[in-house]
């Protein structure tokens, strides 16, 4: 658990790292429906090279980026396989026994496999210039207008926050109690499948009855505390949109006219 | 004196429908007056945590009545009523609602509908009052236990409630914690005077207030100042609790036969006393 | 059984930008059959140390030796069942690890995991049960509707019923009122006194640790800083005052007596009842 990187937060001084969370969540929407634009060489290198070049200014270091990629590492070999192999078309590169890989294929493949990292590295760059509860209000904020159509959005915001806040407790208690079960010779890491399945009752048991017992311990220390729903609540939280932020999103229009322009 | 919390002739059980299990509460009535340390003390299953869910109006009781600055808990004024109490539970995690610190104090003055610079203020203020300016953006997972249960006590104060419950607030710290958050309530009460009440069954927070009350099975078994209490003595023992250190040395030193005159609470006493009575020639 | 760690360090997290380390060259023995206590702040590395001593971590430099067992950070894990059946932990909370439909099979479920046979594991269970004092009509019950310290004692028999050599105890009076910590203290050093066990108590509170124990270890940022009888470390207050710690109170009203005394008692005392006894001795001596 401890070697995820993927999802996490790394605090940081960038001016990625300073921007409004609502641009930054905008700026990712835009860029992974802009990512699909791209259907040739030029285009491609763009999305890469602009991709870097966010990479840099946030001051996030390839390395965990590309740990980043492990958890949907499969994904990315698996697809680029499938499209080196059974994409037709154009010259055939290889004809080897049953293999044949044509020049379409190792195109198609490459090219997915681009449009797959870039998109892994920008949402990882969200992540990690931004914390999770940053995110929350971010989003909150962006989707006010929907309160209109009755989406609960303050408090899917608040349910958000509040699994936020519990996931490094949990995760601790997740790691405590199977240490203590392991001490009482459970073990769920090694063994055949059906011995291990069984040992996570243990694990599970335990974990279920202590995160209700948080809940409950939650819920009287909001009731107290004074907490009934998101009307007349006030925020602490203030988000300020600065001029870097509408700078960003101008850069990024900007980016996509080009990859307008050079797409076929 | 003003009154800031009085309980008459409280009884509360938690199975209505089953006369025959012994109610959790059971004829209990006190009064707190502004400004003072009140503590209820008592063994685990004593009928303390009950009544501090009582007072707050989590449970409401089956006979008797709360009242808060003279007025009656309902459930119309309940939430006003709240606003004026603030409360420490036991365990530093599951109370923490916000991502940091700043957040968390916050909480209950987002809820009131405090206007924003308002907030800013309060939450720099409460911060202060318990040392904990500086952890400002810290989220809890890297807060010690006594560090969380001091934002908890400014998340309390923040709204400048009238008087301050601790509901086991300590127990689950280790001696630094307590510590730590037993002299934070001392120094708030040196500088506001503000009325705390705690629930305990840690004797050297019990002895830090101004009157005792101590509950065994249900009951109030006794009330006094911390002095008149711990002159029961072994009673205490046999209901599951520890008696300070002054007394049980006197005790151990009598039974081995050295005179003493007893009758204190402090160490420097003690001291003397041995001096006094068996040395001084 | 010996416990040996030898030039034990540990990270959490390696090759992470989370990593963190922990212990720092740890070199401890802690000899069979004696009561071992293991002191420091939370955070100056004790629990740490405490999976250390059955294998649920493994050092990243250094050895840790159990008995025969030799773990090592580049050793492949062989089976370490019979490592984990010879060093019982009683963990801070145990209660939270209860999770059977009864108190009784949760009991049984340690046991069982190391092969112990149903028949022999109930045995096992009824027999704990008894010892830490839970009465028998709750064996039946589920350990959910059971008061707070009496879950505590289940678990406390569930590692009782594995039959370790070692038992090793994490604040095992944590949130408990006076007299349950007190019943609990007693009880294992009655286990401690009656089965030659070996007892290894990590804890904060130095009164434990003054009344229990005949070896302590100080850990201060990671480090075994100090070893020795209870006597040894509780003499010298300035060198504990260095790792923030405190001499037991005992210790310090003695120090404060006798200054007012003018004298010194013939020992330093490291329980209420010991001093009360030199004390009345001294008194005597100097009527006659």
């Amino acid at each position: 658990m401890g070697k995820m990187i993927f999802g996490r937060f790394l605090p940081g001084d960038s001016i990625v790292h300073k921007m409004d969370p609502r641009a930054k969540l905008l700026f990712v929407f835009i860029f992974i429906v802009a990512v699909f634009l791209a259907n040739n060489v030029w285009s491609y290198a763009v999305l890469l090279a602009f991709t870097f070049l966010v990479m840099t200014i946030s001051k996030i270091k390839l390395r965990y980026l590309i740990n980043g990629l492990k958890p949907v590492m499969i994904l990315l070999v698996f697809t680029l396989f499938i499209h080196v192999f059974f994409t037709k078309g154009g010259a055939v590169l290889v004809d080897w026994k049953f293999i044949e890989i044509h020049e379409e294929g190792l195109r198609q493949g490459i090219f997915i496999s681009i449009r797959f990292l870039v998109l892994v590295f920008m949402t990882s760059i969200l992540t990690l210039t931004t914390s999770p509860i940053a995110i929350t209000d971010g989003m909150e904020m962006l989707l006010n207008p929907f309160k209109k159509i009755k989406l609960p959005v303050h408090e899917l915001a608040l349910m958000m926050s509040i699994a936020l806040r519990f996931i490094p407790t949990l995760m601790d208690e997740t790691d405590k109690i199977m240490k203590a079960q392991m001490a009482r010779g459970s073990d769920m890491t090694s063994g055949p499948i059906k011995d291990r399945i069984k040992a996570v009752v243990p694990l599970l048991v335990p974990l279920f009855v202590s995160a209700f017992k948080r809940a409950e311990d939650l819920a009287t220390a909001m009731e107290v505390r004074g907490y009934r729903g998101g009307d007349g609540r006030t925020r602490y939280r203030q988000l300020k949109w600065n001029l870097r932020d509408t700078l960003a999103l101008v850069v990024l229009v900007l980016v996509i006219g080009l990859l307008v322009f050079l797409r076929n | 004196m003003d009154e800031i919390l009085s309980l008459k002739n409280i009884a509360f059980t938690y199975t209505p429908d089953q006369p025959e299990v012994k109610n959790a509460v059971e004829d209990v009535s006190f009064t707190v007056y502004e400004g003072e340390w009140i503590a209820i003390v008592g063994h685990n299953g004593s009928g303390k945590s009950t009544l501090a869910r009582i007072i707050n109006g989590l449970l409401f009781p089956q006979q008797g009545s709360v009242s808060v600055l003279g007025q009656p808990m309902n459930e119309e004024n309940l939430w006003d009523i709240r606003s004026k109490m603030g409360m420490v539970f036991q365990n530093p995690d599951n109370q923490f609602v916000g991502a940091t610190v700043q957040d968390d104090v916050a909480f209950a003055l987002e809820n009131n509908g405090v206007p924003h610079k308002e907030m800013v203020k309060r939450v720099h203020e409460a911060l202060a009052q318990v040392k904990m300016e500086d952890f400002l953006d810290n989220e809890p997972q890297h807060l010690s236990g006594g560090q969380k249960q001091r934002v908890a006590i400014a998340g309390a104060l923040a709204l400048r409630p009238r008087i301050l419950i601790l509901d086991e607030a300590t127990s689950m710290l280790d001696p630094q914690g307590r510590a730590e958050v037993l002299n934070t309530v001392h120094k708030l009460r040196e500088e506001t005077g503000l009325t705390v009440l705690s629930i305990t069954h840690d004797l050297e927070e019990a002895m830090l207030a101004d009157r005792l009350l101590f509950m065994n099975g249900g009951r109030k078994f006794a009330e006094g100042t911390p002095q008149q209490i711990f002159d029961l003595g072994d009673e205490l023992v046999k209901l599951g609790l520890d008696l300070p250190f002054p007394i049980k040395m006197v005790k151990l030193l009598q039974q081995q036969g050295v005179t003493l005159e007893g009758g204190y609470m402090t160490e420097e006493e003690l001291v003397n006393d041995i001096w006094i009575s068996n040395f001084k020639k | 059984m010996d416990i040996e760690l030898q030039k034990v360090s540990y990270s959490y997290g390696v090759g992470t930008p989370f990593e963190k380390r922990a212990l720092f060259d740890v070199d401890l023995l802690i000899p069979s059959g004696s009561y071992q206590a293991i002191i420091g702040h939370t955070g100056s590395g004790k629990s740490t140390i405490l999976q250390h001593l059955n294998a649920l971590l493994k050092p990243t430099e250094g050895t840790v030796r159990i008995g025969s067992a030799i773990i090592e950070y580049k050793k492949k894990p062989k089976d370490l069942r019979p490592v984990r059946q010879k060093v019982g932990i009683v963990f801070q909370f145990p209660e939270h690890q209860l999770f059977e439909e009864t108190v009784l099979k949760d009991i049984m479920f340690g046991p069982m995991n190391f092969g112990v046979d149903e028949k022999e594991a109930e045995e096992r269970a009824r027999k704990m049960s008894k010892l830490v004092g839970l009465p028998e009509e709750v064996l039946e019950k589920s350990p959910f509707d059971l008061s707070g310290g009496q879950m505590r004692r289940v678990a406390i028999a569930g590692v009782l019923a594995m039959k370790p050599d070692v038992i090793v105890l994490d604040e095992p009076t944590a949130g408990l009122d006076p007299r349950g910590r007190k019943e609990i203290m007693e009880l294992f050093y009655k286990l401690y006194k009656e089965q030659n066990l070996t007892m290894i108590l990590v804890t904060h509170s130095m009164e434990d640790a003054a009344r229990y124990a005949d070896h302590i270890a100080i850990m201060y940022n990671g480090r075994c800083v100090l070893t020795g009888k209870p006597l040894e470390i509780f003499s010298d207050a300035t060198k504990l005052a260095e790792f923030r710690l405190e001499v037991p109170h005992i210790i310090r009203f003695q120090k404060r007596l006798e200054a007012r005394l003018g004298f010194s008692l013939p020992k330093l005392c490291l329980t209420e009842e010991e001093l009360a006894e030199t004390l009345a001795k001294a008194v005597k001596e100097r009527e006659q």
